[in-house]
């Protein structure tokens, strides 16, 4: 039925049931008139008084037919608002309070959901997983933090051999050069083999996939494009497929085009480029590829590992590391697949911190809802009066302490709608400052899921501070206190229970000022640490690769890397330049190799080490300090003299101190030349400060090896030390620089080192960021609420100080009698909050560094800042109580 | 600690005590019985409650219309407005339908159980009492 239908014959039932009504008591009255000798008006009355209460029955007949409860809590709520907006400065206070709380959780919640909960933007996503290897048997794998990529042929022998897959690939991220475009520019690429897309099962929105005809070798050079590039380069011109670009050299078909939000992992790309190996040719080694697969329907991860392990001795058997080697050697190495969803990896050490941070704001929401809970609660002390006269009047305690209830979820209903703005500008802002490591960033945004969490947060919310102050009204007395507001002090009892919400505050800011505070120290010690370099806002880094198609010989690719060295170092301010094929914390892989020492026997294989090729004057420019022995020069360099460098921790690990290592020799392989041992370097933390530094192999920047003859790092990053790094002039002089060399090469990259040492350190400082915000809301929330405490018991107490002075009571008396009890709240606060504290920190363990969970430091610090907090929170309204003239106190009553 | 119920039931507080003197439901059984006999409205249905009962049930005038409203929504009873001849007033007619009948029956034979179990559990007492 329509609305006005409804109203309408509601309109028609009141005026039957009041006529009905009306006909009943006037037949009774003239039934009194006739029978019993009364006059008009007694009799009237007498029918009344025989009919009981009209309106009553009216409302209770109406009720029959509606939902009663519902419309009574409407009219509740009609009061309740009216109520809230007379009163705009509480009302203010409170949504204030509650939206910030409510948005602050929102926001991270949405993004623990997009991130942990969420699965990946791929169907049925739960069906992929991320390939590793794990090979206990090979010594110094632990220098990797997560295990052995696959090889090249290990994804011909697994996707040939598994009975698991639906499908599966491998991948790997790289940069290429597009030239004959506008520029040369270099653009992220992903390199696939087939079964990357086909697993991940993503359609193209223009043109087709990528498939097994693409990865033949000398077959046809195809390439798909990121919707980004395409908008980008091609402003989404469909008439592109079809079209070639010329890749490193190499001149490829566009055959297809992503769509937007496409990621390999979660990695962003603009071109994707197929894998062309000659199947035959490959080896066993060479273990430095993503593996992604799509398992078959109800298929464990369990029987996908076994599954693999089977294949591994096929593997063995199918391909050789070239001849004459021993096919079976890697039986050694012990390797077993080990799988991982796809969205474990994406995620990775993310959720500790994510986990900590949806923790800590949760607990300001908690002491927000207390705060509010303490306003409530002095708020129903001021309309003690009117309560007590509704009570008087037969208002059912209950009921009272319902209303109080309902106005509480109401405020917290309203605070949450306004909660949903706050979030999501928090989540804008957070999307904007980006913290680099934060996967599925893109990801993020304010979901029904966090709108029902939202929902849900405020109306419990609600319902808790709302019940605080609810549940004392109805357990209180009923005693009726209409006479006058004339007692000298509150009920000892009102007051306890403000006290115990001071008290659970303070311990609660405490819980999040040392969690914050233990973030500050292990930031210090993080700064702390010697990277190994020096004055990273000082290195400007850049990133060149020289194509094979552009210049095949590996000297003459080195000679170019000299020349733009040479170059580079002619720009005014530059006092050093420098290359090598990786910088630490670029967050490019190492290469590595086992490697062993000249007259050391091993019981099995030589270690691993990790290994970077370097120019002459790359440490001396990187600030990375010689322990012992020289840095390479040109002139070896390019006579191929064997010659390489060590760590420092190597170099003890071999011969027990750093200037021992010199003139020492190591090599690769038993039919391998020995190479001398010219220098020792500083330890560097390659993989992030919070990283162990890894065992270290500085190549020259050009080597011959039996299986790669010649070789030279293609990809190389220059490091250019100026006190200009980071400026706009100098970029462009780099850029003429390079190019003043060779035109075709482009630029990429252009970092300073404080910018790649800062994102290392990005996991720390967002946690830290996140931690301090939270914790300084929990101090100002917590000075409010000592604040809001005190200044109520000076109000309430001013007779009785009034008394005091007259009786002679020095105002610093009275003074520190206000900041004594304060103090006296904040003691057992932080007695509570203590122990709190050690159990929180000792969970946030893996985000610490340097620093101990139970850190004296900051457990000492702490209860002094807050007793601090709450001395000056206390002082003002002491000092207004101090000055209270006992003549106006006790006059105005 | 209050919780969800409490404040649902502090809301629906007052709304179940319409007929306090008499057990729930005795009122409709009254009315029902009586329109049985005759269809009626709602005063003529209070005189022939009094009548009946000799006076001793004192029931509230007005509680008799919240409970007839009941019964319309429960469609045991139907309601026409005609004009009276005796007092030429226009008031609204009672009608028991079958439904309200048979609703009838069965509650007075569970009644007389319950009446009959009553004073089985009192009656043996009250004689030796009053004996």
């Amino acid at each position: 039925m329509s609305w006005w239908g409804q109203i309408f014959r509601r309109r028609r039932f009141e005026d039957e049931l009041d006529e009905e009504l009306r006909g009943h008591i006037e037949e009774r009255t003239e039934q009194l008139m006739r029978l019993e000798n009364l006059s008009r008006v007694e009799a009237r009355q007498a029918a009344l008084r025989a009919f009981g209460n009209p309106v009553l029955v009216e409302t209770r007949s109406r009720e029959v037919w509606q939902w009663p409860r519902l419309e009574r809590v409407s009219a509740d709520v009609r009061l309740a608002l009216r109520r809230l907006i007379k009163s705009p400065g509480f009302t203010a206070t409170v949504l204030l309070t509650l939206a910030i709380g409510f948005g602050a959780n929102t926001a991270v919640f949405s993004v623990v959901s997009s991130v942990l909960l969420r699965s990946l933007r791929y169907p049925d996503s739960d069906r992929l997983v991320s390939l590793w290897l794990n090979a206990p048997g090979a010594a110094g794998l632990a220098n990797f933090q997560k295990g052995l990529p696959l090889s090249a042929s290990m994804y011909f022998a697994f996707s040939e051999n598994n009975r698991t897959f639906q499908s599966l690939g491998i991948w790997s991220s790289n940069r290429a050069n597009v030239t004959g475009l506008v520029r040369p520019e270099e653009v992220n690429s992903i390199l696939v083999s087939d079964g990357v897309l086909g697993a991940l099962g993503v359609p193209p929105i223009e043109g087709r996939l990528l498939t097994e005809a693409d990865q033949v070798p000398n077959g046809p050079k195809n390439i798909m494009l990121s919707y980004g590039y395409w908008q980008g380069r091609f402003g989404g011109d469909v008439s592109i497929i079809g079209h070639s670009i010329t890749v490193d050299s190499q001149a490829r078909t566009i055959i297809g085009v992503m769509p937007r939000d496409f990621r390999i992992e979660d990695q962003d790309f603009d071109i994707l480029v197929p894998f062309a190996f000659e199947r035959n040719k490959q080896p066993l080694a060479g273990f430095g590829f993503h593996g992604i697969g799509r398992l078959k329907p109800e298929v464990t991860i369990l029987q996908a590992n076994a599954d693999l392990a089977r294949t591994i001795p096929i593997w063995m058997d199918s391909f050789s590391n070239g001849f004459g080697s021993d096919p079976h050697w890697y039986v050694k190495w012990r390797i077993t697949p080990d799988l991982h969803s796809l969205k474990q990896e994406v995620v990775g050490d993310v959720k500790g911190v994510l986990i900590v941070v949806m923790g800590t704001i949760g607990l300001v929401l908690l002491i927000a809802c207390v705060n509010v809970a303490n306003l409530l609660m002095v708020r129903a002390d001021v309309r003690q009066l009117e309560l007590s006269i509704r009570a008087a009047l037969g208002a059912g305690r209950g009921r009272i302490a319902g209303e109080l209830l309902l106005e509480s979820v109401l405020l917290g209903l309203i605070g949450g709608v306004f909660g949903v703005a706050v979030a999501s500008a928090g989540l804008r802002f957070l999307v904007a400052i980006g913290p680099a490591n934060l996967p599925r960033l893109t990801e993020i945004s304010l979901d029904p899921a966090s709108l029902f969490f939202n929902f849900f947060v405020s109306l419990a919310s609600g319902l808790l501070f709302g019940s605080m102050s609810a549940w004392k009204y109805a357990s209180r007395q009923a005693t009726v206190s209409l006479g006058s507001a004339r007692t000298v002090s509150s009920s000892r009892e009102r007051h306890r229970s403000r006290n115990v919400l001071v008290i659970e505050q303070v311990a609660m800011a405490l819980v999040l000022l040392v969690c914050a505070v233990l973030m500050i120290r292990t930031f210090q010690q993080l700064r702390k640490v010697d990277p190994g370099f020096s004055d990273a806002s000082d290195l400007q880094t850049l990133r060149i690769s020289i194509p094979d198609s552009t210049v095949s010989d590996s000297r003459m690719a080195l000679r170019l890397e000299n020349n733009i060295a040479e170059k580079l170092s002619s720009i005014p301010g530059v006092t050093s330049v420098g290359f090598a094929q990786l910088v630490p914390m670029e967050g490019i892989g190492h290469g590595w190799n086992l490697i062993s020492v000249e007259g050391k026997t091993y019981r099995g294989d030589p270690p691993i080490r990790f290994y970077n090729y370097i120019s002459p004057g790359y440490l001396k420019t990187f600030g990375t300090h010689l322990l012992a022995g020289r840095d390479f020069t040109w002139s070896e360099t390019f006579d191929l003299q064997r010659k390489i460098i060590v760590s420092e921790n190597l170099a003890r690990e071999e011969w027990g101190s750093a200037s021992a290592a010199i003139g020492k020799r190591m090599r690769e392989g038993p039919s391998e030349p020995w190479s001398e041992i010219i220098g020792v370097a500083q330890d560097v933390r390659y993989d992030g400060v919070d990283q162990g530094a890894p065992a270290i192999v500085y190549w020259p920047a050009i080597v011959r090896n039996p299986w790669l003859g010649t070789f030279t790092p293609r990809a190389v990053t220059f490091t250019i030390r100026t006190a200009r790094a980071g400026t706009q002039a100098l970029l462009t002089e780099v850029q003429q620089s390079v190019w003043a060399v060779n035109g075709n090469l482009p630029v990429a990259s252009m970092r300073t080192m404080q910018e790649i040492y800062g994102k290392s350190m990005a996991r720390t400082s967002f946690t830290l960021v996140m931690l301090g915000i939270a914790a300084s809301m929990a101090l100002a929330l917590g000075i409010i609420g000592i604040y809001g405490v005190i200044s109520y018991a000076v109000s309430q107490r001013t007779r009785e100080i009034g008394i005091r002075v007259a009786l002679g009571a020095q105002k610093h008396e009275l003074r520190w009698m206000f900041v004594r009890s304060a103090l006296a709240l904040t003691g057992i606060g932080v007695v509570f909050g203590m122990g709190a504290a050690a159990a929180v920190a000792r969970l946030m363990r893996a985000l610490l560094f340097g620093v101990s969970p139970l850190d004296p430091f900051s457990f000492v610090a702490v209860p002094l800042i807050l007793a601090a907090a709450a001395a000056f929170a206390s002082y003002f309204p002491a000092t207004r109580a101090a000055a209270i003239n006992p003549v106006d106190a006790l006059k105005a009553e | 600690m209050f919780t969800l119920g409490m404040f649902y039931q502090c809301l629906m507080e007052n709304s179940h005590d319409a007929s306090r003197d008499l057990f729930p439901g005795a009122l409709e059984m009254m009315i029902l019985e009586s329109l049985r006999r005759q269809p009626a409205h709602g005063y003529a249905l209070v005189q022939h409650i009094q009548q009946r009962s000799k006076n001793l049930l004192q029931v509230e005038e007005g509680s008799l219309y919240p409970a007839l409203q009941r019964l319309l929504k429960a469609k045991m009873v139907t309601a026409a407005w005609t004009v009276s001849p005796s007092t030429n007033r226009r008031v609204r007619i009672y009608e028991i339908t079958k439904g309200g009948i048979r609703h009838l029956e069965r509650e007075i034979s569970r009644f007389d159980r319950m009446l009959e179990g009553i004073q089985m559990v009192l009656g043996p007492v009250r004689k030796a009492q009053s004996s």
